[in-house]
């Protein structure tokens, strides 16, 4: 097993420091003056061109690529990713405060998409090719076909506009903040986030379970005496959780992408609308810290991934 | 992916073709009918966008802006007073457009490296597979947004970044496929009689994957248009004036044309709704077509 995870650890961290080689291609292919994205504008503006040049030698712009990669890497895995060409700000700082926003969206809608997607996949896994499963079916490719943002869109029209109940921006009230004000501002963006995300894990709960109900165990089972719901949440459903939960940590980044859209949607200060936002000023310091962070969050949840399916498949863990 | 068991057959089913029996369990997949038919229409429409319209899309009337629904307008006017029904339609020839070119490009790079890898194995079979899991775990809607913020909007790069993060599935797919052709004995005796790779690929391994392939093309496709419709809607996708699906609903982002001019924003959204519905179910009804085993 600890052979195995460590190949797989190999992998994942060769696979990463591609990606960054990429990310800093895109750095330097990115228009404008190097020295703007990593020097503070309040020294930059008092530079002259001496004090430029020097800045440049400090930074070692003037050393081969492969020496300016080295420092770009170890100053960014510092957390230093350089300054926002548009405020001037540090876009540690900036990323830094869109990240808990950004996680407790992504966090609550993971959680709505299972909601949804466990009872509706182990129903249409047991009651298989009935009018439940087929309803199940259309529920999924709905979620999956129809875009989110559109969904939002329709949401926005019946709880804000029809019935003012729910607000329709923003994470909080900031005249009466409150925990219950929070969770009105939560509610709409992480229902549709959920909802958008949570076809493709119904199908895989659903697949999942029709093979471990078709398996001899439940057979055997069900010949000692034990009844259907017994199988199932004793036998099946353990077993089934096995790829599922595999599949979910694989798929952790999918979320980001989707919090992206509700973020531009529900104005919420996430990630995702940082991004959005620096593309539309053209701050690349700030896309390419992005960037750096996606990389993270995918060598992280492929690593998550290969862990739990060491931990819960012997074949694995035996070789 | 598995070759298809012969199966015990009827006799008058027997006499049947395989391609005929496949249209047989399409047409009993009610959704998969209804979709094409819809999905008929809805490409109808694109391509004689300029004969349903009346209008050309992109003229404005500036005496004439967010105009309700009329006689000359049946879907009204935009901000800038142009025919909302002409840049719907024009719209769907983009939206359409990207979506088979995405996919068109995902099938061919899948089918090349799934073929080559599944033939050669080896370090060649080891590197593309992992390429392939690379590329599946990275979220391609961000991805492109981070393309777009440094290269700039563009159609051909959505197009490239689309088809490139979903060759994969029809890769792994073709990749099995050709593990299970290469065994065959007619694939071993072209071997023997000095076929080489291009030869078995083209004669053997196409052939037996295009069924499987025809599904996850299918599905490619609707991912591609949401994809599409999505980068479009956050402003990174297709440019204005240029009229597609999703840029038209990203000027009803405020709550005053949410509230009082749903046709800015109800028709675009529908038409992205029901053709990338439309394309799923069809691929849904392909699949049940193609390998009948499947649930």
């Amino acid at each position: 097993m600890g052979a195995y995870i460590i190949r797989r650890l190999l992998i994942n961290v060769l696979v990463f420091f591609l990606i960054t080689v990429v990310i800093f291609w895109l750095v330097h292919k990115a228009p404008g003056d190097p020295i703007a994205m990593m020097v503070p504008p309040d020294q930059l503006n008092a530079g002259s061109a001496a004090f430029i040049a020097a800045k440049r030698h400090e930074l070692g712009l003037d050393q081969p690529l492969v020496v300016q990669y080295w420092h770009w890497l170890t100053g960014a895995l510092h957390g230093d990713f350089g300054y926002s060409l548009v405020n001037g700000r540090s876009v540690t700082s900036l990323l830094g405060e869109r990240f808990g926003p950004t996680i407790e969206l992504m966090g609550t809608g993971l959680l709505l998409s299972l909601v949804i997607a466990f009872p509706l996949g182990i129903v249409a896994a047991l009651r298989r090719n009935t009018r439940v499963d087929y309803a199940a079916t259309v529920v999924s490719l709905g979620s999956v076909s129809i875009p989110a943002f559109f969904i939002a869109l329709i949401a926005i029209y019946v709880f804000t506009v029809k019935f003012p109940i729910l607000p329709s921006s923003g994470i909080s009230d900031p005249s009466a903040p409150s925990l219950v004000d929070s969770l009105q501002h939560l509610i709409l963006p992480a229902v549709i986030l959920g909802f958008a995300n949570s076809g493709p894990y119904m199908r895989y709960v659903r697949s999942s379970m029709i093979t471990e109900l078709g398996a001899d165990y439940v057979r055997t089972a069900e010949a000692k005496g034990a009844t259907r719901r017994r199988v199932v949440v004793r036998h099946t459903l353990r077993n089934s959780l096995i790829p599922v939960l595999t599949y979910i940590a694989a798929n952790l980044p999918q979320q980001l992408a989707g919090a992206v859209v509700i973020e531009q949607v529900f104005a919420w200060p996430g990630m995702g609308q940082l991004a959005v936002s620096s593309v539309g000023r053209h701050d690349y310091s700030v896309i390419i810290g992005f960037a750096l962070i996606i990389a993270v969050l995918v060598l992280i949840s492929s690593l998550l991934a290969d862990v739990l399916y060491t931990l819960v498949d012997p074949r694995v863990r035996l070789n | 992916m598995s070759v298809i068991e012969p199966a015990v057959l009827a006799p008058e089913a027997a006499r049947r073709s395989p391609g005929r029996r496949a249209l047989r369990r399409f047409l009993r997949h009610r959704m998969a009918v209804v979709s094409a038919v819809v999905l008929l229409l809805i490409v109808l429409a694109a391509v004689f966008a300029r004969q349903i319209a009346g209008h050309d899309p992109n003229t404005t009337d500036l005496f004439a802006t967010r105009a309700g629904p009329s006689g000359d307008h049946w879907l009204g006017t935009d901000a800038t007073g142009r025919d909302v029904l002409a840049r719907l339609l024009f719209a769907g020839r983009v939206s359409l457009g990207v979506g088979v070119a995405a996919a068109l490009l995902a099938v061919v790079v899948g089918t090349v490296v799934g073929s080559l890898s599944g033939l050669l194995g080896g370090w060649v079979d080891q590197t593309a597979m992992r390429l392939a899991d690379v590329f599946m775990s990275f979220p391609s809607l961000v991805v492109m947004v981070v393309i777009a913020g440094v290269i700039g909007p563009s159609v051909t790069a959505m197009v490239i970044a689309i088809g490139l993060f979903q060759w994969p599935q029809c890769g792994r797919l073709v990749r099995g496929v050709t593990l299970a052709v290469r065994e065959q004995e007619y694939v071993q005796a072209a071997r023997a009689a000095g076929a080489g790779p291009l030869w078995l690929i083209r004669r053997h391994i196409v052939p037996a994957a295009l069924p499987p392939v025809s599904v996850v093309a299918t599905l490619a496709v609707a991912q591609a248009i949401g994809l599409e419709a999505t980068m479009s809607f956050l402003g990174l996708g297709v440019q204005p004036p240029a009229a597609s699906w999703g840029n038209m609903l990203t000027d009803a982002q405020s709550l005053t044309v949410i509230s009082t001019m749903p046709w800015l924003w109800l028709p675009p959204g529908l038409a992205v709704a029901a053709t990338v519905l439309a394309v799923n179910f069809i691929g849904d009804g392909l699949r049940d077509a193609v390998d009948p085993r499947h649930t």
